[in-house]
């Protein structure tokens, strides 16, 4: 039914984005805008950190000792110059959280994108070729889903460990990271691509082209690819909401990046030191923005998947 | 029946058999275990005679084929760190662990499948959207903050219950329990909930898309033509057609708690193999890494199985001749 | 009518919206209709028209965000439409039943069919468990499933899908309602199994004394079973009477073209009379008349005022110009339907262009090996085609034609090259194409055989534009890369097939499935083939676009000499388009010959069967001999003849020796072993439609 009552879009890319029913629900849910936004400034702070955060909080010259613990700017002993307060060291926590968030972002995107560009082709050759292939790649996909994935990221980081002399690995590390949590997360891409490469392979479309002549691997790019990525864009966005939330885990657990580059996770971690002494502002400012970040990645994922699967709803 | 049992154990020992040939790589390629084992002074002869010893010389295959005959017998070598056998370190965290996580999975399981019910039958309703709002939340924050957050307040501020540690344990045979105590007990509150938490959400939110796709299927809408009460429906035919993937997904997550059980056991100082793991990780201790590998793998295959059974006794499908199933192309 | 007693349900005036973010759709708008104790009305109209939700507003199933906005629906002279939802519920199931299309999914996979009769029954009647037990058993009985007592405790996938079927028909009639709206009830199922329901649901309701709405696509069906006949268009009633006068004497122009688009056996027409454009979306309804924009008769008040109905004859129409058009829509009426001359007298010169010389294909379709070694079963072969041999002239149309699982679709896909044989030759223009194994020796063949398929929705892919969909197979083949000439070269095949060269700028969902299908056609058309291969290409569309399409494949073969393979399960398109036409089951090809030859004088058993169970749209009242039996798994196909668990001739021969084929002395062959021991008994030939010069 919903097939036969869409409109022709009109002309025009933008037109048609105003006009979509994706951007219909979107504007329709104010929760989703304010995540929108709210995700929106976080990345840019996020992006532009040299222009935006207050202070240059990994500058050794400009931290003053005397001004660490001091608490948030309007509380009794604040100091207006550090609105969220400073930590241990002193560094203002406003800049550290918009320095720390570009290294979770940073990981995070990677991370994403190595997943998904793994599992997007392994799914998609699996789905589209079958045969031993497919059994190959699915069999090494099930031994994997029988570990969970921050396990996963903690061996390979382990193993770095091992591998790489300790000083390097300080330099590695955040590689390490990106490469251990991208790797653990492209089963779930590559799954569910290859579900929707079978369905799309038993489509119509796909046989005229075989019949055409056209050869596999174009059929797969051309085909296949475009109208399998729509769930893989979901996706995409809740496995960047998974994949930060691994990062600061590995980094609370003091095997992520390290303290010399801190990430969101990285900063609760130190400040959790400092819980019991009542210093509660250096773990919870981080950790507060962490919560919020994830939270209006994953408000966003929800209403995507919902947006692109009316019949969920 | 029996066929299906045994193609599913043979595939859990081939599961089980990929997990100990990644260990036993890590083991014995990842740095060098004579030098782990011995100190700074030991001479090149005595290293030598060491190697021999342990056959680290010997063929690949028949080093894995020990490897894998240890293991069977529960023997992962010595502890770098603790220098002690890895097996006796592991028995001694396993029950912490497991009373961690299964009052965890309990929680979760009882308190994620009504909501997940719930939600489904009434999606529009004001419950089920603030249900649906604190899932959200619940999924967004991270574990080690939940752990966090609640020792802050109930912990530091209130001061209502401790902060780390198990309590009190009493000691049954080799296993020690924190269940008997009233100190084990309330030691036990925060990080049960703390881990339960995000499978409780994860589950919750996959009743509530499995309820709703059968609330959509043809035998729904036909047994409402036929006049059955919501009742029946709902709970007759809806929730048992939802149990067939909620098993699936329900077995995989509660397995993951064990090894989630890591980042709890971390955040509370919890006992368990967990605290172990990652203090293995932080020093490269390769042996008890590769045990608690191959121990998690164990579970889950495991719970695997058990998935599997209950399959067949939930769907009649599986348990009559399977040629209507087999199609081809 | 002023009688004594109210109707069994009356609908009045009713109006069901669907309010989308676009506006407020009108689904069905200003019905009304009666249905007498113990009457079957049939509610027909293509899809979209309104009919599965007026079934649905009446038992109060509508699915939100759709709503009864107006109108009145009463049972028993007891308004039903504003009942609250528990009220409504003890209502269904006991007053009004309904059956769905689909069998496989109607019932719960994981309760016995017992469990779900005897639940059924205890809701709506105060029998006790036991006596409930009894009564369901009777009730499977009663609908024909073989010794019910054993089989009540199977779970519906134990049950073939006529089985199915007939298990829901006993669900709906469990609490003896008074009234079951069916909703396609055949549609889903097999044409021998068709007949098999439709002759099932007329017994029961008679016997009952129950009522029936049959909403359904198909006149034949209506033709065959309902006492009224209900058409709709476009949320409408636009024609309502006694089926013999709608079908016979059909009075609104939409009415007269749907049943000049129907193509019929023993009728040889060189045109089907064909509806121009397609049913409108329910956003674009127009003012007026809403089939006014395809309507040859329309004036200025049609497309200004909404016609009501009017009584003519016993029927009601809502047409301006229903008192003209009278009579004019006879089924078999020469006036929109033309005679069809010289049908063997086409471009092709005899030579064969395609031969299949044994042809086969197997699936593997074995259990993982593990489980075969551990509970001793072999590996099991599907032989989806076993040796099928056939030629097509040049410039002709070879028509396959069988029930689902004969292998008519594999035989398809096999000469396309999407699947390789297992065994057997395909030689095309006198080459063994399946011998061919690179890409690059495959390439001047392909260009030379296109393939068309069922799906309009799914052979499309939604994230071309069309320009470049039609445009594929030319650049594929490299037979132009020249931007200006690929554009002109899309334009004209689009305006070859109907459609604007402006339709090139759009995606596929912006057309109707008619149009889709024609998308598929210039597609298909671009490398210029001789050979087409037809995949049940009309099977997804509604009649009156049926015969746009079919039409226009007929022209096309015409214009460029074309040669197709056409896979249909439908008789009477089959023998509207073919001039050869070959019958498969189980895999093999049971029996061939020239198309009229065949369905005059069928010979094998099954074909036969096959020819009977065409519903009877001239209603002659031929009586049709019983179908018996279903389909069998082609994974274990019965011994010997495959046909003969199903035949009434079979003797020990035929169970245990497979017939070879024998020449039909028309230059067609037969395979049947009754035939070659001339054991065959006569066959009341089809009479000549008696109406046919009626005019």
């Amino acid at each position: 039914m919903a097939e036969q009552l869409r409109r022709p879009w009109p002309r025009g890319m933008i037109g048609r984005l105003l006009d979509s029913d994706l951007f219909y629900s979107f504007s329709r849910s104010p929760v989703t805008v304010l995540a929108a936004l709210v995700t929106a400034v976080m990345m840019g702070a996020a992006a532009f950190a040299p222009w935006v955060a207050p202070h240059t909080p990994f500058d050794l010259a400009t931290l003053d000792l005397l001004d660490a613990f001091l608490p948030p700017a309007w509380m009794p002993d604040g100091d207006p110059r550090y609105l969220l307060g400073t930590d241990d060291q002193g560094r203002d926590v406003l800049s550290t959280i918009i320095y720390g968030a570009r290294v979770s972002l940073l990981v995070g995107f990677a991370a994403v994108f190595l997943a998904m560009f793994l599992g997007v082709a392994l799914g998609l050759v699996s789905g589209y070729m079958g045969g031993m292939v497919d059994a190959v790649i699915m069999r090494i996909a099930d031994v994997q889903l029988s570990f969970p994935t921050i396990l996963i990221a903690l061996l390979i980081d382990g193993v770095a460990r091992g591998l790489l002399p300790r000083d390097m690995h300080e330099e590695m590390a955040i590689y390490v990271l990106i490469f251990a949590i991208g790797i653990s997360g492209w089963v779930q891409y590559a799954r569910t691509v290859r579900g929707s490469t079978l369905v799309e392979k038993r489509k119509e479309y796909v046989q005229a082209a075989q019949v055409i002549g056209i050869r596999p691997w174009l059929i797969m790019l051309r085909h296949v690819l475009p109208n399998v990525m729509g769930p893989v864009l979901v996706i995409g966005t809740i496995h960047l909401a998974i994949a930060i939330i691994t990062e600061a885990t590995l980094s609370f657990l003091g095997v992520g990046v390290p303290a010399t580059q801190p990430s969101l996770g990285t900063l609760i971690r130190i400040g959790n030191d400092f819980l019991f002494s009542g210093e509660w502002w250096i773990t919870i400012f981080p950790g507060a923005a962490l919560a919020i970040l994830v939270l209006s990645v994953n408000l966003l994922g929800d209403w995507l998947r919902d947006a692109l699967n009316p019949k969920l709803r | 029946m029996i066929g299906f049992v045994l193609r599913r154990l043979l595939q859990s020992i081939l599961v089980m058999l990929t997990v100990a040939l990644i260990a036993f790589g890590l083991f014995r390629y990842v740095g060098d275990p004579i030098n782990n084992l011995v100190g700074q002074d030991t001479s090149a002869v005595e290293r030598e005679q060491l190697r021999e010893k342990l056959g680290l010389d010997d063929p690949f295959l028949v080093q894995f084929a020990r490897f894998v005959k240890n293991a069977a017998k529960g023997d992962f070598g010595i502890s770098y760190r603790h220098r002690r056998p890895v097996a006796e370190l592991i028995v001694e965290r396993l029950p912490a662990t497991l009373e961690l996580s299964i009052v965890a999975a309990l929680i979760a399981l009882l308190v994620g499948v009504p909501m997940g019910v719930y939600t489904g039958l009434h999606r529009e309703g004001f419950l089920s959207r603030s249900f649906m709002t604190l899932s959200l939340v619940g999924v967004s924050l991270p574990t080690f903050l939940i752990g966090i957050l609640l020792i802050l307040l109930f912990g530091v501020v209130l001061r209502w219950l401790p902060t780390f540690g198990r309590g009190e344990v009493v000691a049954l045979g080799w296993w020690t329990t924190g269940l008997l105590t009233v100190s084990g007990l309330k030691a036990l509150i925060m990080p049960a909930i703390t881990l339960a938490l995000f499978q409780m959400t994860l589950i919750m939110r996959l009743v509530r898309a499995e309820m709703l796709e059968v609330l959509r299927t043809d035998y729904i809408k036909f047994a409402r033509a036929r006049g059955l009460s919501n009742r029946a429906i709902h709970f007759g035919h809806a929730l048992k057609n939802t149990l067939v993937p909620v098993i699936t997904i329900t077995g995989l997550q509660l397995g993951s708690i064990i090894a989630f059980a890591i980042i709890t056991e971390s955040v509370f100082q919890w006992p368990g193999m967990g605290l172990l793991f990652i203090q293995a990780i932080n020093e490269v201790d390769i042996p008890v890494m590769a045990a608690y590998l191959v121990m998690i793998a164990l579970f889950f295959v495991v719970i695997n199985l058990a998935v599997d059974l209950l399959y067949y006794l939930v769907d009649p499908r599986l348990r009559v001749d399977r040629d209507r199933a087999t199609g081809h192309g | 009518m002023p009688a004594e007693t109210p109707p069994l349900l009356e609908v009045r005036d009713l109006r069901v919206e669907i309010p989308t973010r676009r506006g407020v759709l009108v689904a069905v708008d200003g019905v009304s209709f009666h249905i007498e104790e113990g009457e079957v009305l049939g509610v027909v109209g293509e899809s979209g028209a309104g009919k599965s939700l007026t079934g649905a507003a009446i038992i109060g199933l509508l699915e939100p965000p759709g709503r009864i906005a107006a109108g009145r629906i009463s049972l028993e002279g007891r308004r039903i439409d504003n009942l609250d939802a528990e009220a409504m519920r003890r209502l269904r199931g006991r007053r009004i039943g309904m059956i769905f299309q689909d069998p496989l999914t109607s019932l719960n996979p994981l309760y016995t069919i017992g469990r779900q009769l005897v639940e059924t029954i205890l809701t709506h009647t105060d029998l006790t468990e036991r006596q409930a037990r009894e009564h369901a058993i009777g009730l499977l009985a009663e609908v024909g499933i073989p010794s019910a007592a054993e089989r009540f405790d199977h779970y519906p996938h134990q049950f073939s899908g006529g089985m199915r079927q007939r298990v829901v028909i006993a669900l709906a009639l469990c609490a003896n309602p008074r009234l079951v709206i069916a909703d396609e009830p055949t549609t889903a199922l097999d044409v021998s199994i068709q007949a098999q329901i439709i002759a099932l649901l007329k017994r029961l309701c008679r016997e009952h004394g129950t009522a029936v709405m049959l909403i359904t696509h198909d006149m034949g069906v209506i033709a065959e079973t309902a006492d009224r006949v209900a058409v709709m268009y476009a949320g409408r009633i636009v024609e309502i009477g006694p089926v013999r006068e709608v079908i016979e004497q059909a009075r609104h122009p939409y009415t007269i073209g749907l049943m000049g688009s129907i193509p019929l056996v023993g009728h040889d027409v060189e045109r089907l009379s064909q509806i121009d454009g397609a049913m409108p979306r329910l956003d674009e309804i127009p003012a007026g008349c809403a089939f006014h924009p395809r309507c040859p008769h329309a004036s200025e008040r049609c497309r200004r005022e909404r016609p009501e109905r009017i009584a003519l004859g016993n029927a009601e129409v809502a047409c301006w110009h229903a008192g003209e058009l009278a009579g004019r829509g006879a089924v078999t009426a020469g006036v929109v339907r033309e005679r069809r001359e010289n049908r063997n007298a086409r471009t092709g010169d005899g030579r064969p262009l395609v031969e299949l010389r044994d042809l086969a294909r197997h699936f593997d379709v074995s259990a993982p090996w593990l489980t075969r070694l551990f509970s001793r079963e072999g590996r099991k072969v599907l032989r989806a085609v076993d040796g099928v041999t056939l030629t097509i002239p040049r410039g002709t149309t070879f028509s396959l034609v069988g029930e689902s699982g004969c292998g008519k679709s594999t035989v398809a896909r096999l000469v396309v090259g999407l699947y390789r044989p297992s065994r057997g030759t395909i030689l095309f223009d006198g080459q063994d194409y399946a011998k061919l194994d690179s890409h690059a020796a495959m390439a001047p063949v392909r260009r030379r055989l296109q393939m068309i398929f069922q799906d309009p929705y799914a052979s499309l892919n939604p994230r071309w534009r069309v320009a470049e969909i039609v445009a594929e197979p030319l650049r594929a083949h490299g037979i132009t890369r020249d931007r200006v000439e690929i554009r002109d070269r899309v334009g004209a095949l689009l305006r070859q097939v109907g459609l604007s060269e402006s339709d090139a700028r759009k995606y596929p969902h912006e057309f109707s499935g008619g149009q889709r299908q024609r998308i598929s056609i210039a597609r298909a058309l671009a490398s210029r083939p001789e050979f087409l291969v037809c995949d049940e290409p009309t099977s997804a569309l509604d009649v009156s676009v049926q015969a746009q399409i079919l039409n226009l494949m007929r022209d096309l073969q015409r214009e460029l000499g074309l040669t197709y393979l056409f896979i249909s399960h439908n008789l009477a398109v089959v023998y509207y388009i073919s001039d050869y036409v070959g019958v498969m089951y189980l895999g093999r090809l049971v029996e061939w010959a020239e198309a009229k030859s065949l369905f005059r004088d069928p010979k094998h058993p099954y074909t036969r069967m096959l020819l009977d169970t065409i519903p009877d749209l001239e209603m002659t009242g031929r009586r049709r001999a019983p179908v018996a039996g279903e389909v069998p798994s082609p994974i274990s196909p019965p011994s010997g003849c495959a046909f003969h668990p199903r035949c009434p001739l079979a003797t020990a021969r035929c169970r245990e020796m497979r017939p070879e084929p024998l020449p039909r002395g028309d230059g067609g062959e037969v395979a049947c072993h009754a035939v070659a021991e001339n054991r065959l008994p006569e066959r009341a030939p089809r009479e000549t439609p008696l109406r046919q010069e009626a005019d």
